[in-house]
């Protein structure tokens, strides 16, 4: 509770945001140098899929990151509209496009899987049908957040919404299971551990952990200039009056 | 407090009733989405009897947006969405009173003119009373899940287009086990599961929606 508070001043936040900036940027290079590198040229092709197997280096974080971002955009509502935690608020708010592409990215490399594996680049299936869903909720989100004049406005109204979508993801998930069923199974996250060789796994947890670090250093970078905007603002409105 | 609660159904049945065409409208557009379905498919009655289902409820759920634009927005501009908020009893009772007489307008009548489009469509009879039962309990949720997304849009720049971005999405699941319902009783098998699950949707967003849509409309009105 102390820490919340602690961060909900602008000017704090920036100080701590000024010094994990350039952390997570190097650990984002680095972590994404070895996973990449792993994923190349350690990991071994697979048996059936052959090289286009290391799509899955990609795919798999992306799909990871843009439910992450969905349920971190969910808390930074939640705190924005039960403490009035101005900071939160912009954290929800920057959170959105950088899950929205990593929606899109998930999307989009999975596609481009599934051409050589199912011979298309869509089929209505349960999982992908529900990141689709997913990508809607994000973009109905950003078009909110940005339609009112008074930012404090879109920032609440956004921050119902996404409590409301919260809701509803597991619903919808659990609805599209029922429609329909292709994709694969998880295979990381289950009962007795990964079923996923260690050479395969390594790239993919450095991917993941990659990607969580470029998340938090943009959020960083575009909270940041969030906070800014907002200082010009008020000066210019000072000029203005004074 | 149901005293106030009848009151306000009876205001919005009232101007709804007085004020012109709005239900008439909604019923309106229904039919011809549903016509111009039958033009984009063609007239094959196979095809349209398999997609039957679908297309009614896609309309149906279509026609109840439309309307929903307009459910908060005209109180709110003449004022009469504040007194609403302090009127004695809590606003979460105003906007289920709110949300009844707009179920009332134009979800009812969308069933009452369900039937004889399916008949247009050449829907198998096994789905005629079916398709009626779960557009009851189906559209009351889509009404109470479209007060979440009328309130929240209140004073915003694009209000209805912007509307459709966030609700469609949500009414995702209730179109699944509508159809599913339907197509189901069609083929002759068990549909109790579709329509206990349709129920369940309807329980939990009659408890949830209230709470959030009088929470974006109290947003709305600070």
């Amino acid at each position: 509770m102390k820490r919340i508070d602690y961060l909900a001043n602008p000017t704090r936040f920036m100080r701590l945001a000024a010094v994990l900036t350039p952390w997570m940027g190097w650990a984002t290079v680095l972590l994404a140098a070895v996973g990449l590198y792993l994923a190349f040229f350690v990991a071994p092709p697979d048996y059936q899929q052959g090289e286009s197997v290391r799509i899955m280096y990609v795919h798999v974080p992306t799909s990871w990151m843009a439910l992450f971002c969905y349920v971190s955009m969910a808390v930074a509502a939640a705190t924005g509209l039960i403490w009035k935690h101005p900071v939160a608020d912009l954290v929800a708010k920057c959170t959105a496009p950088v899950g929205a592409a990593f929606c899109f990215l998930a999307l989009l490399t999975g596609s481009l899987w599934g051409k050589p594996m199912w011979g298309t680049y869509w089929v209505w299936d349960a999982r992908l049908t529900s990141m689709l869903i997913l990508l809607f909720l994000y973009l109905g989100y950003i078009a909110l957040v940005n339609a009112f004049d008074d930012p404090a406005r879109g920032a609440k109204a956004s921050s119902i919404l996404v409590l409301v979508g919260v809701v509803n993801v597991p619903i919808i998930k659990f609805s599209v299971d029922w429609w329909n069923t292709l994709h694969q199974p998880a295979s990381v996250i289950k009962m007795g551990g990964p079923s996923i060789h260690p050479t395969m796994l390594w790239p993919l947890l450095l991917m993941a952990l990659a990607f969580t670090t470029y998340y938090v250093w943009v959020l960083m970078v575009r909270v940041r200039g969030e906070i800014i905007a907002n200082k010009i603002r008020v000066l210019r409105l000072k000029q203005v009056h004074g | 407090m149901m005293g106030v609660f009848g009151a306000i159904v009876r205001r919005d049945l009232r101007l709804a009733l007085r004020q012109g065409m709005d239900s008439v409208m909604v019923v309106m557009f229904f039919v011809i989405a549903v016509v111009l379905f039958s033009f984009g498919v063609g007239p094959e009655p196979n095809v349209l009897a398999r997609i039957a289902a679908g297309v009614i409820w896609v309309s149906a759920l279509l026609a109840s947006m439309l309307s929903l634009e307009r459910l908060f927005q005209i109180d709110y501009e003449d004022g009469s969405l504040e007194l609403l908020a302090l009127a004695p009893v809590p606003l979460e009772v105003a906007v289920v009173a709110k949300v009844t007489a707009h179920w009332l307008t134009t979800g009812l009548p969308l069933i009452l003119a369900a039937p004889l489009l399916a008949v247009l469509l050449r829907m198998d009879g096994e789905g005629f009373g079916i398709l009626i039962a779960v557009l009851l309990i189906g559209t009351p949720t889509l009404s109470l899940i479209g007060a979440v997304g009328a309130g929240l849009i209140l004073g915003s720049r694009r209000g209805g287009v912007l509307l459709s971005l966030l609700i469609l999405p949500l009414y995702i699941p209730v179109l699944i086990f509508g159809v599913g319902a339907v197509d189901a009783a069609i083929g002759g098998f068990p549909f109790k599961a579709h329509l206990l699950i349709l129920g369940a949707f309807l329980a939990g967003s009659a408890a949830l929606c209230p709470w959030a849509a009088a929470a974006a409309v109290r947003q709305a009105i600070e």
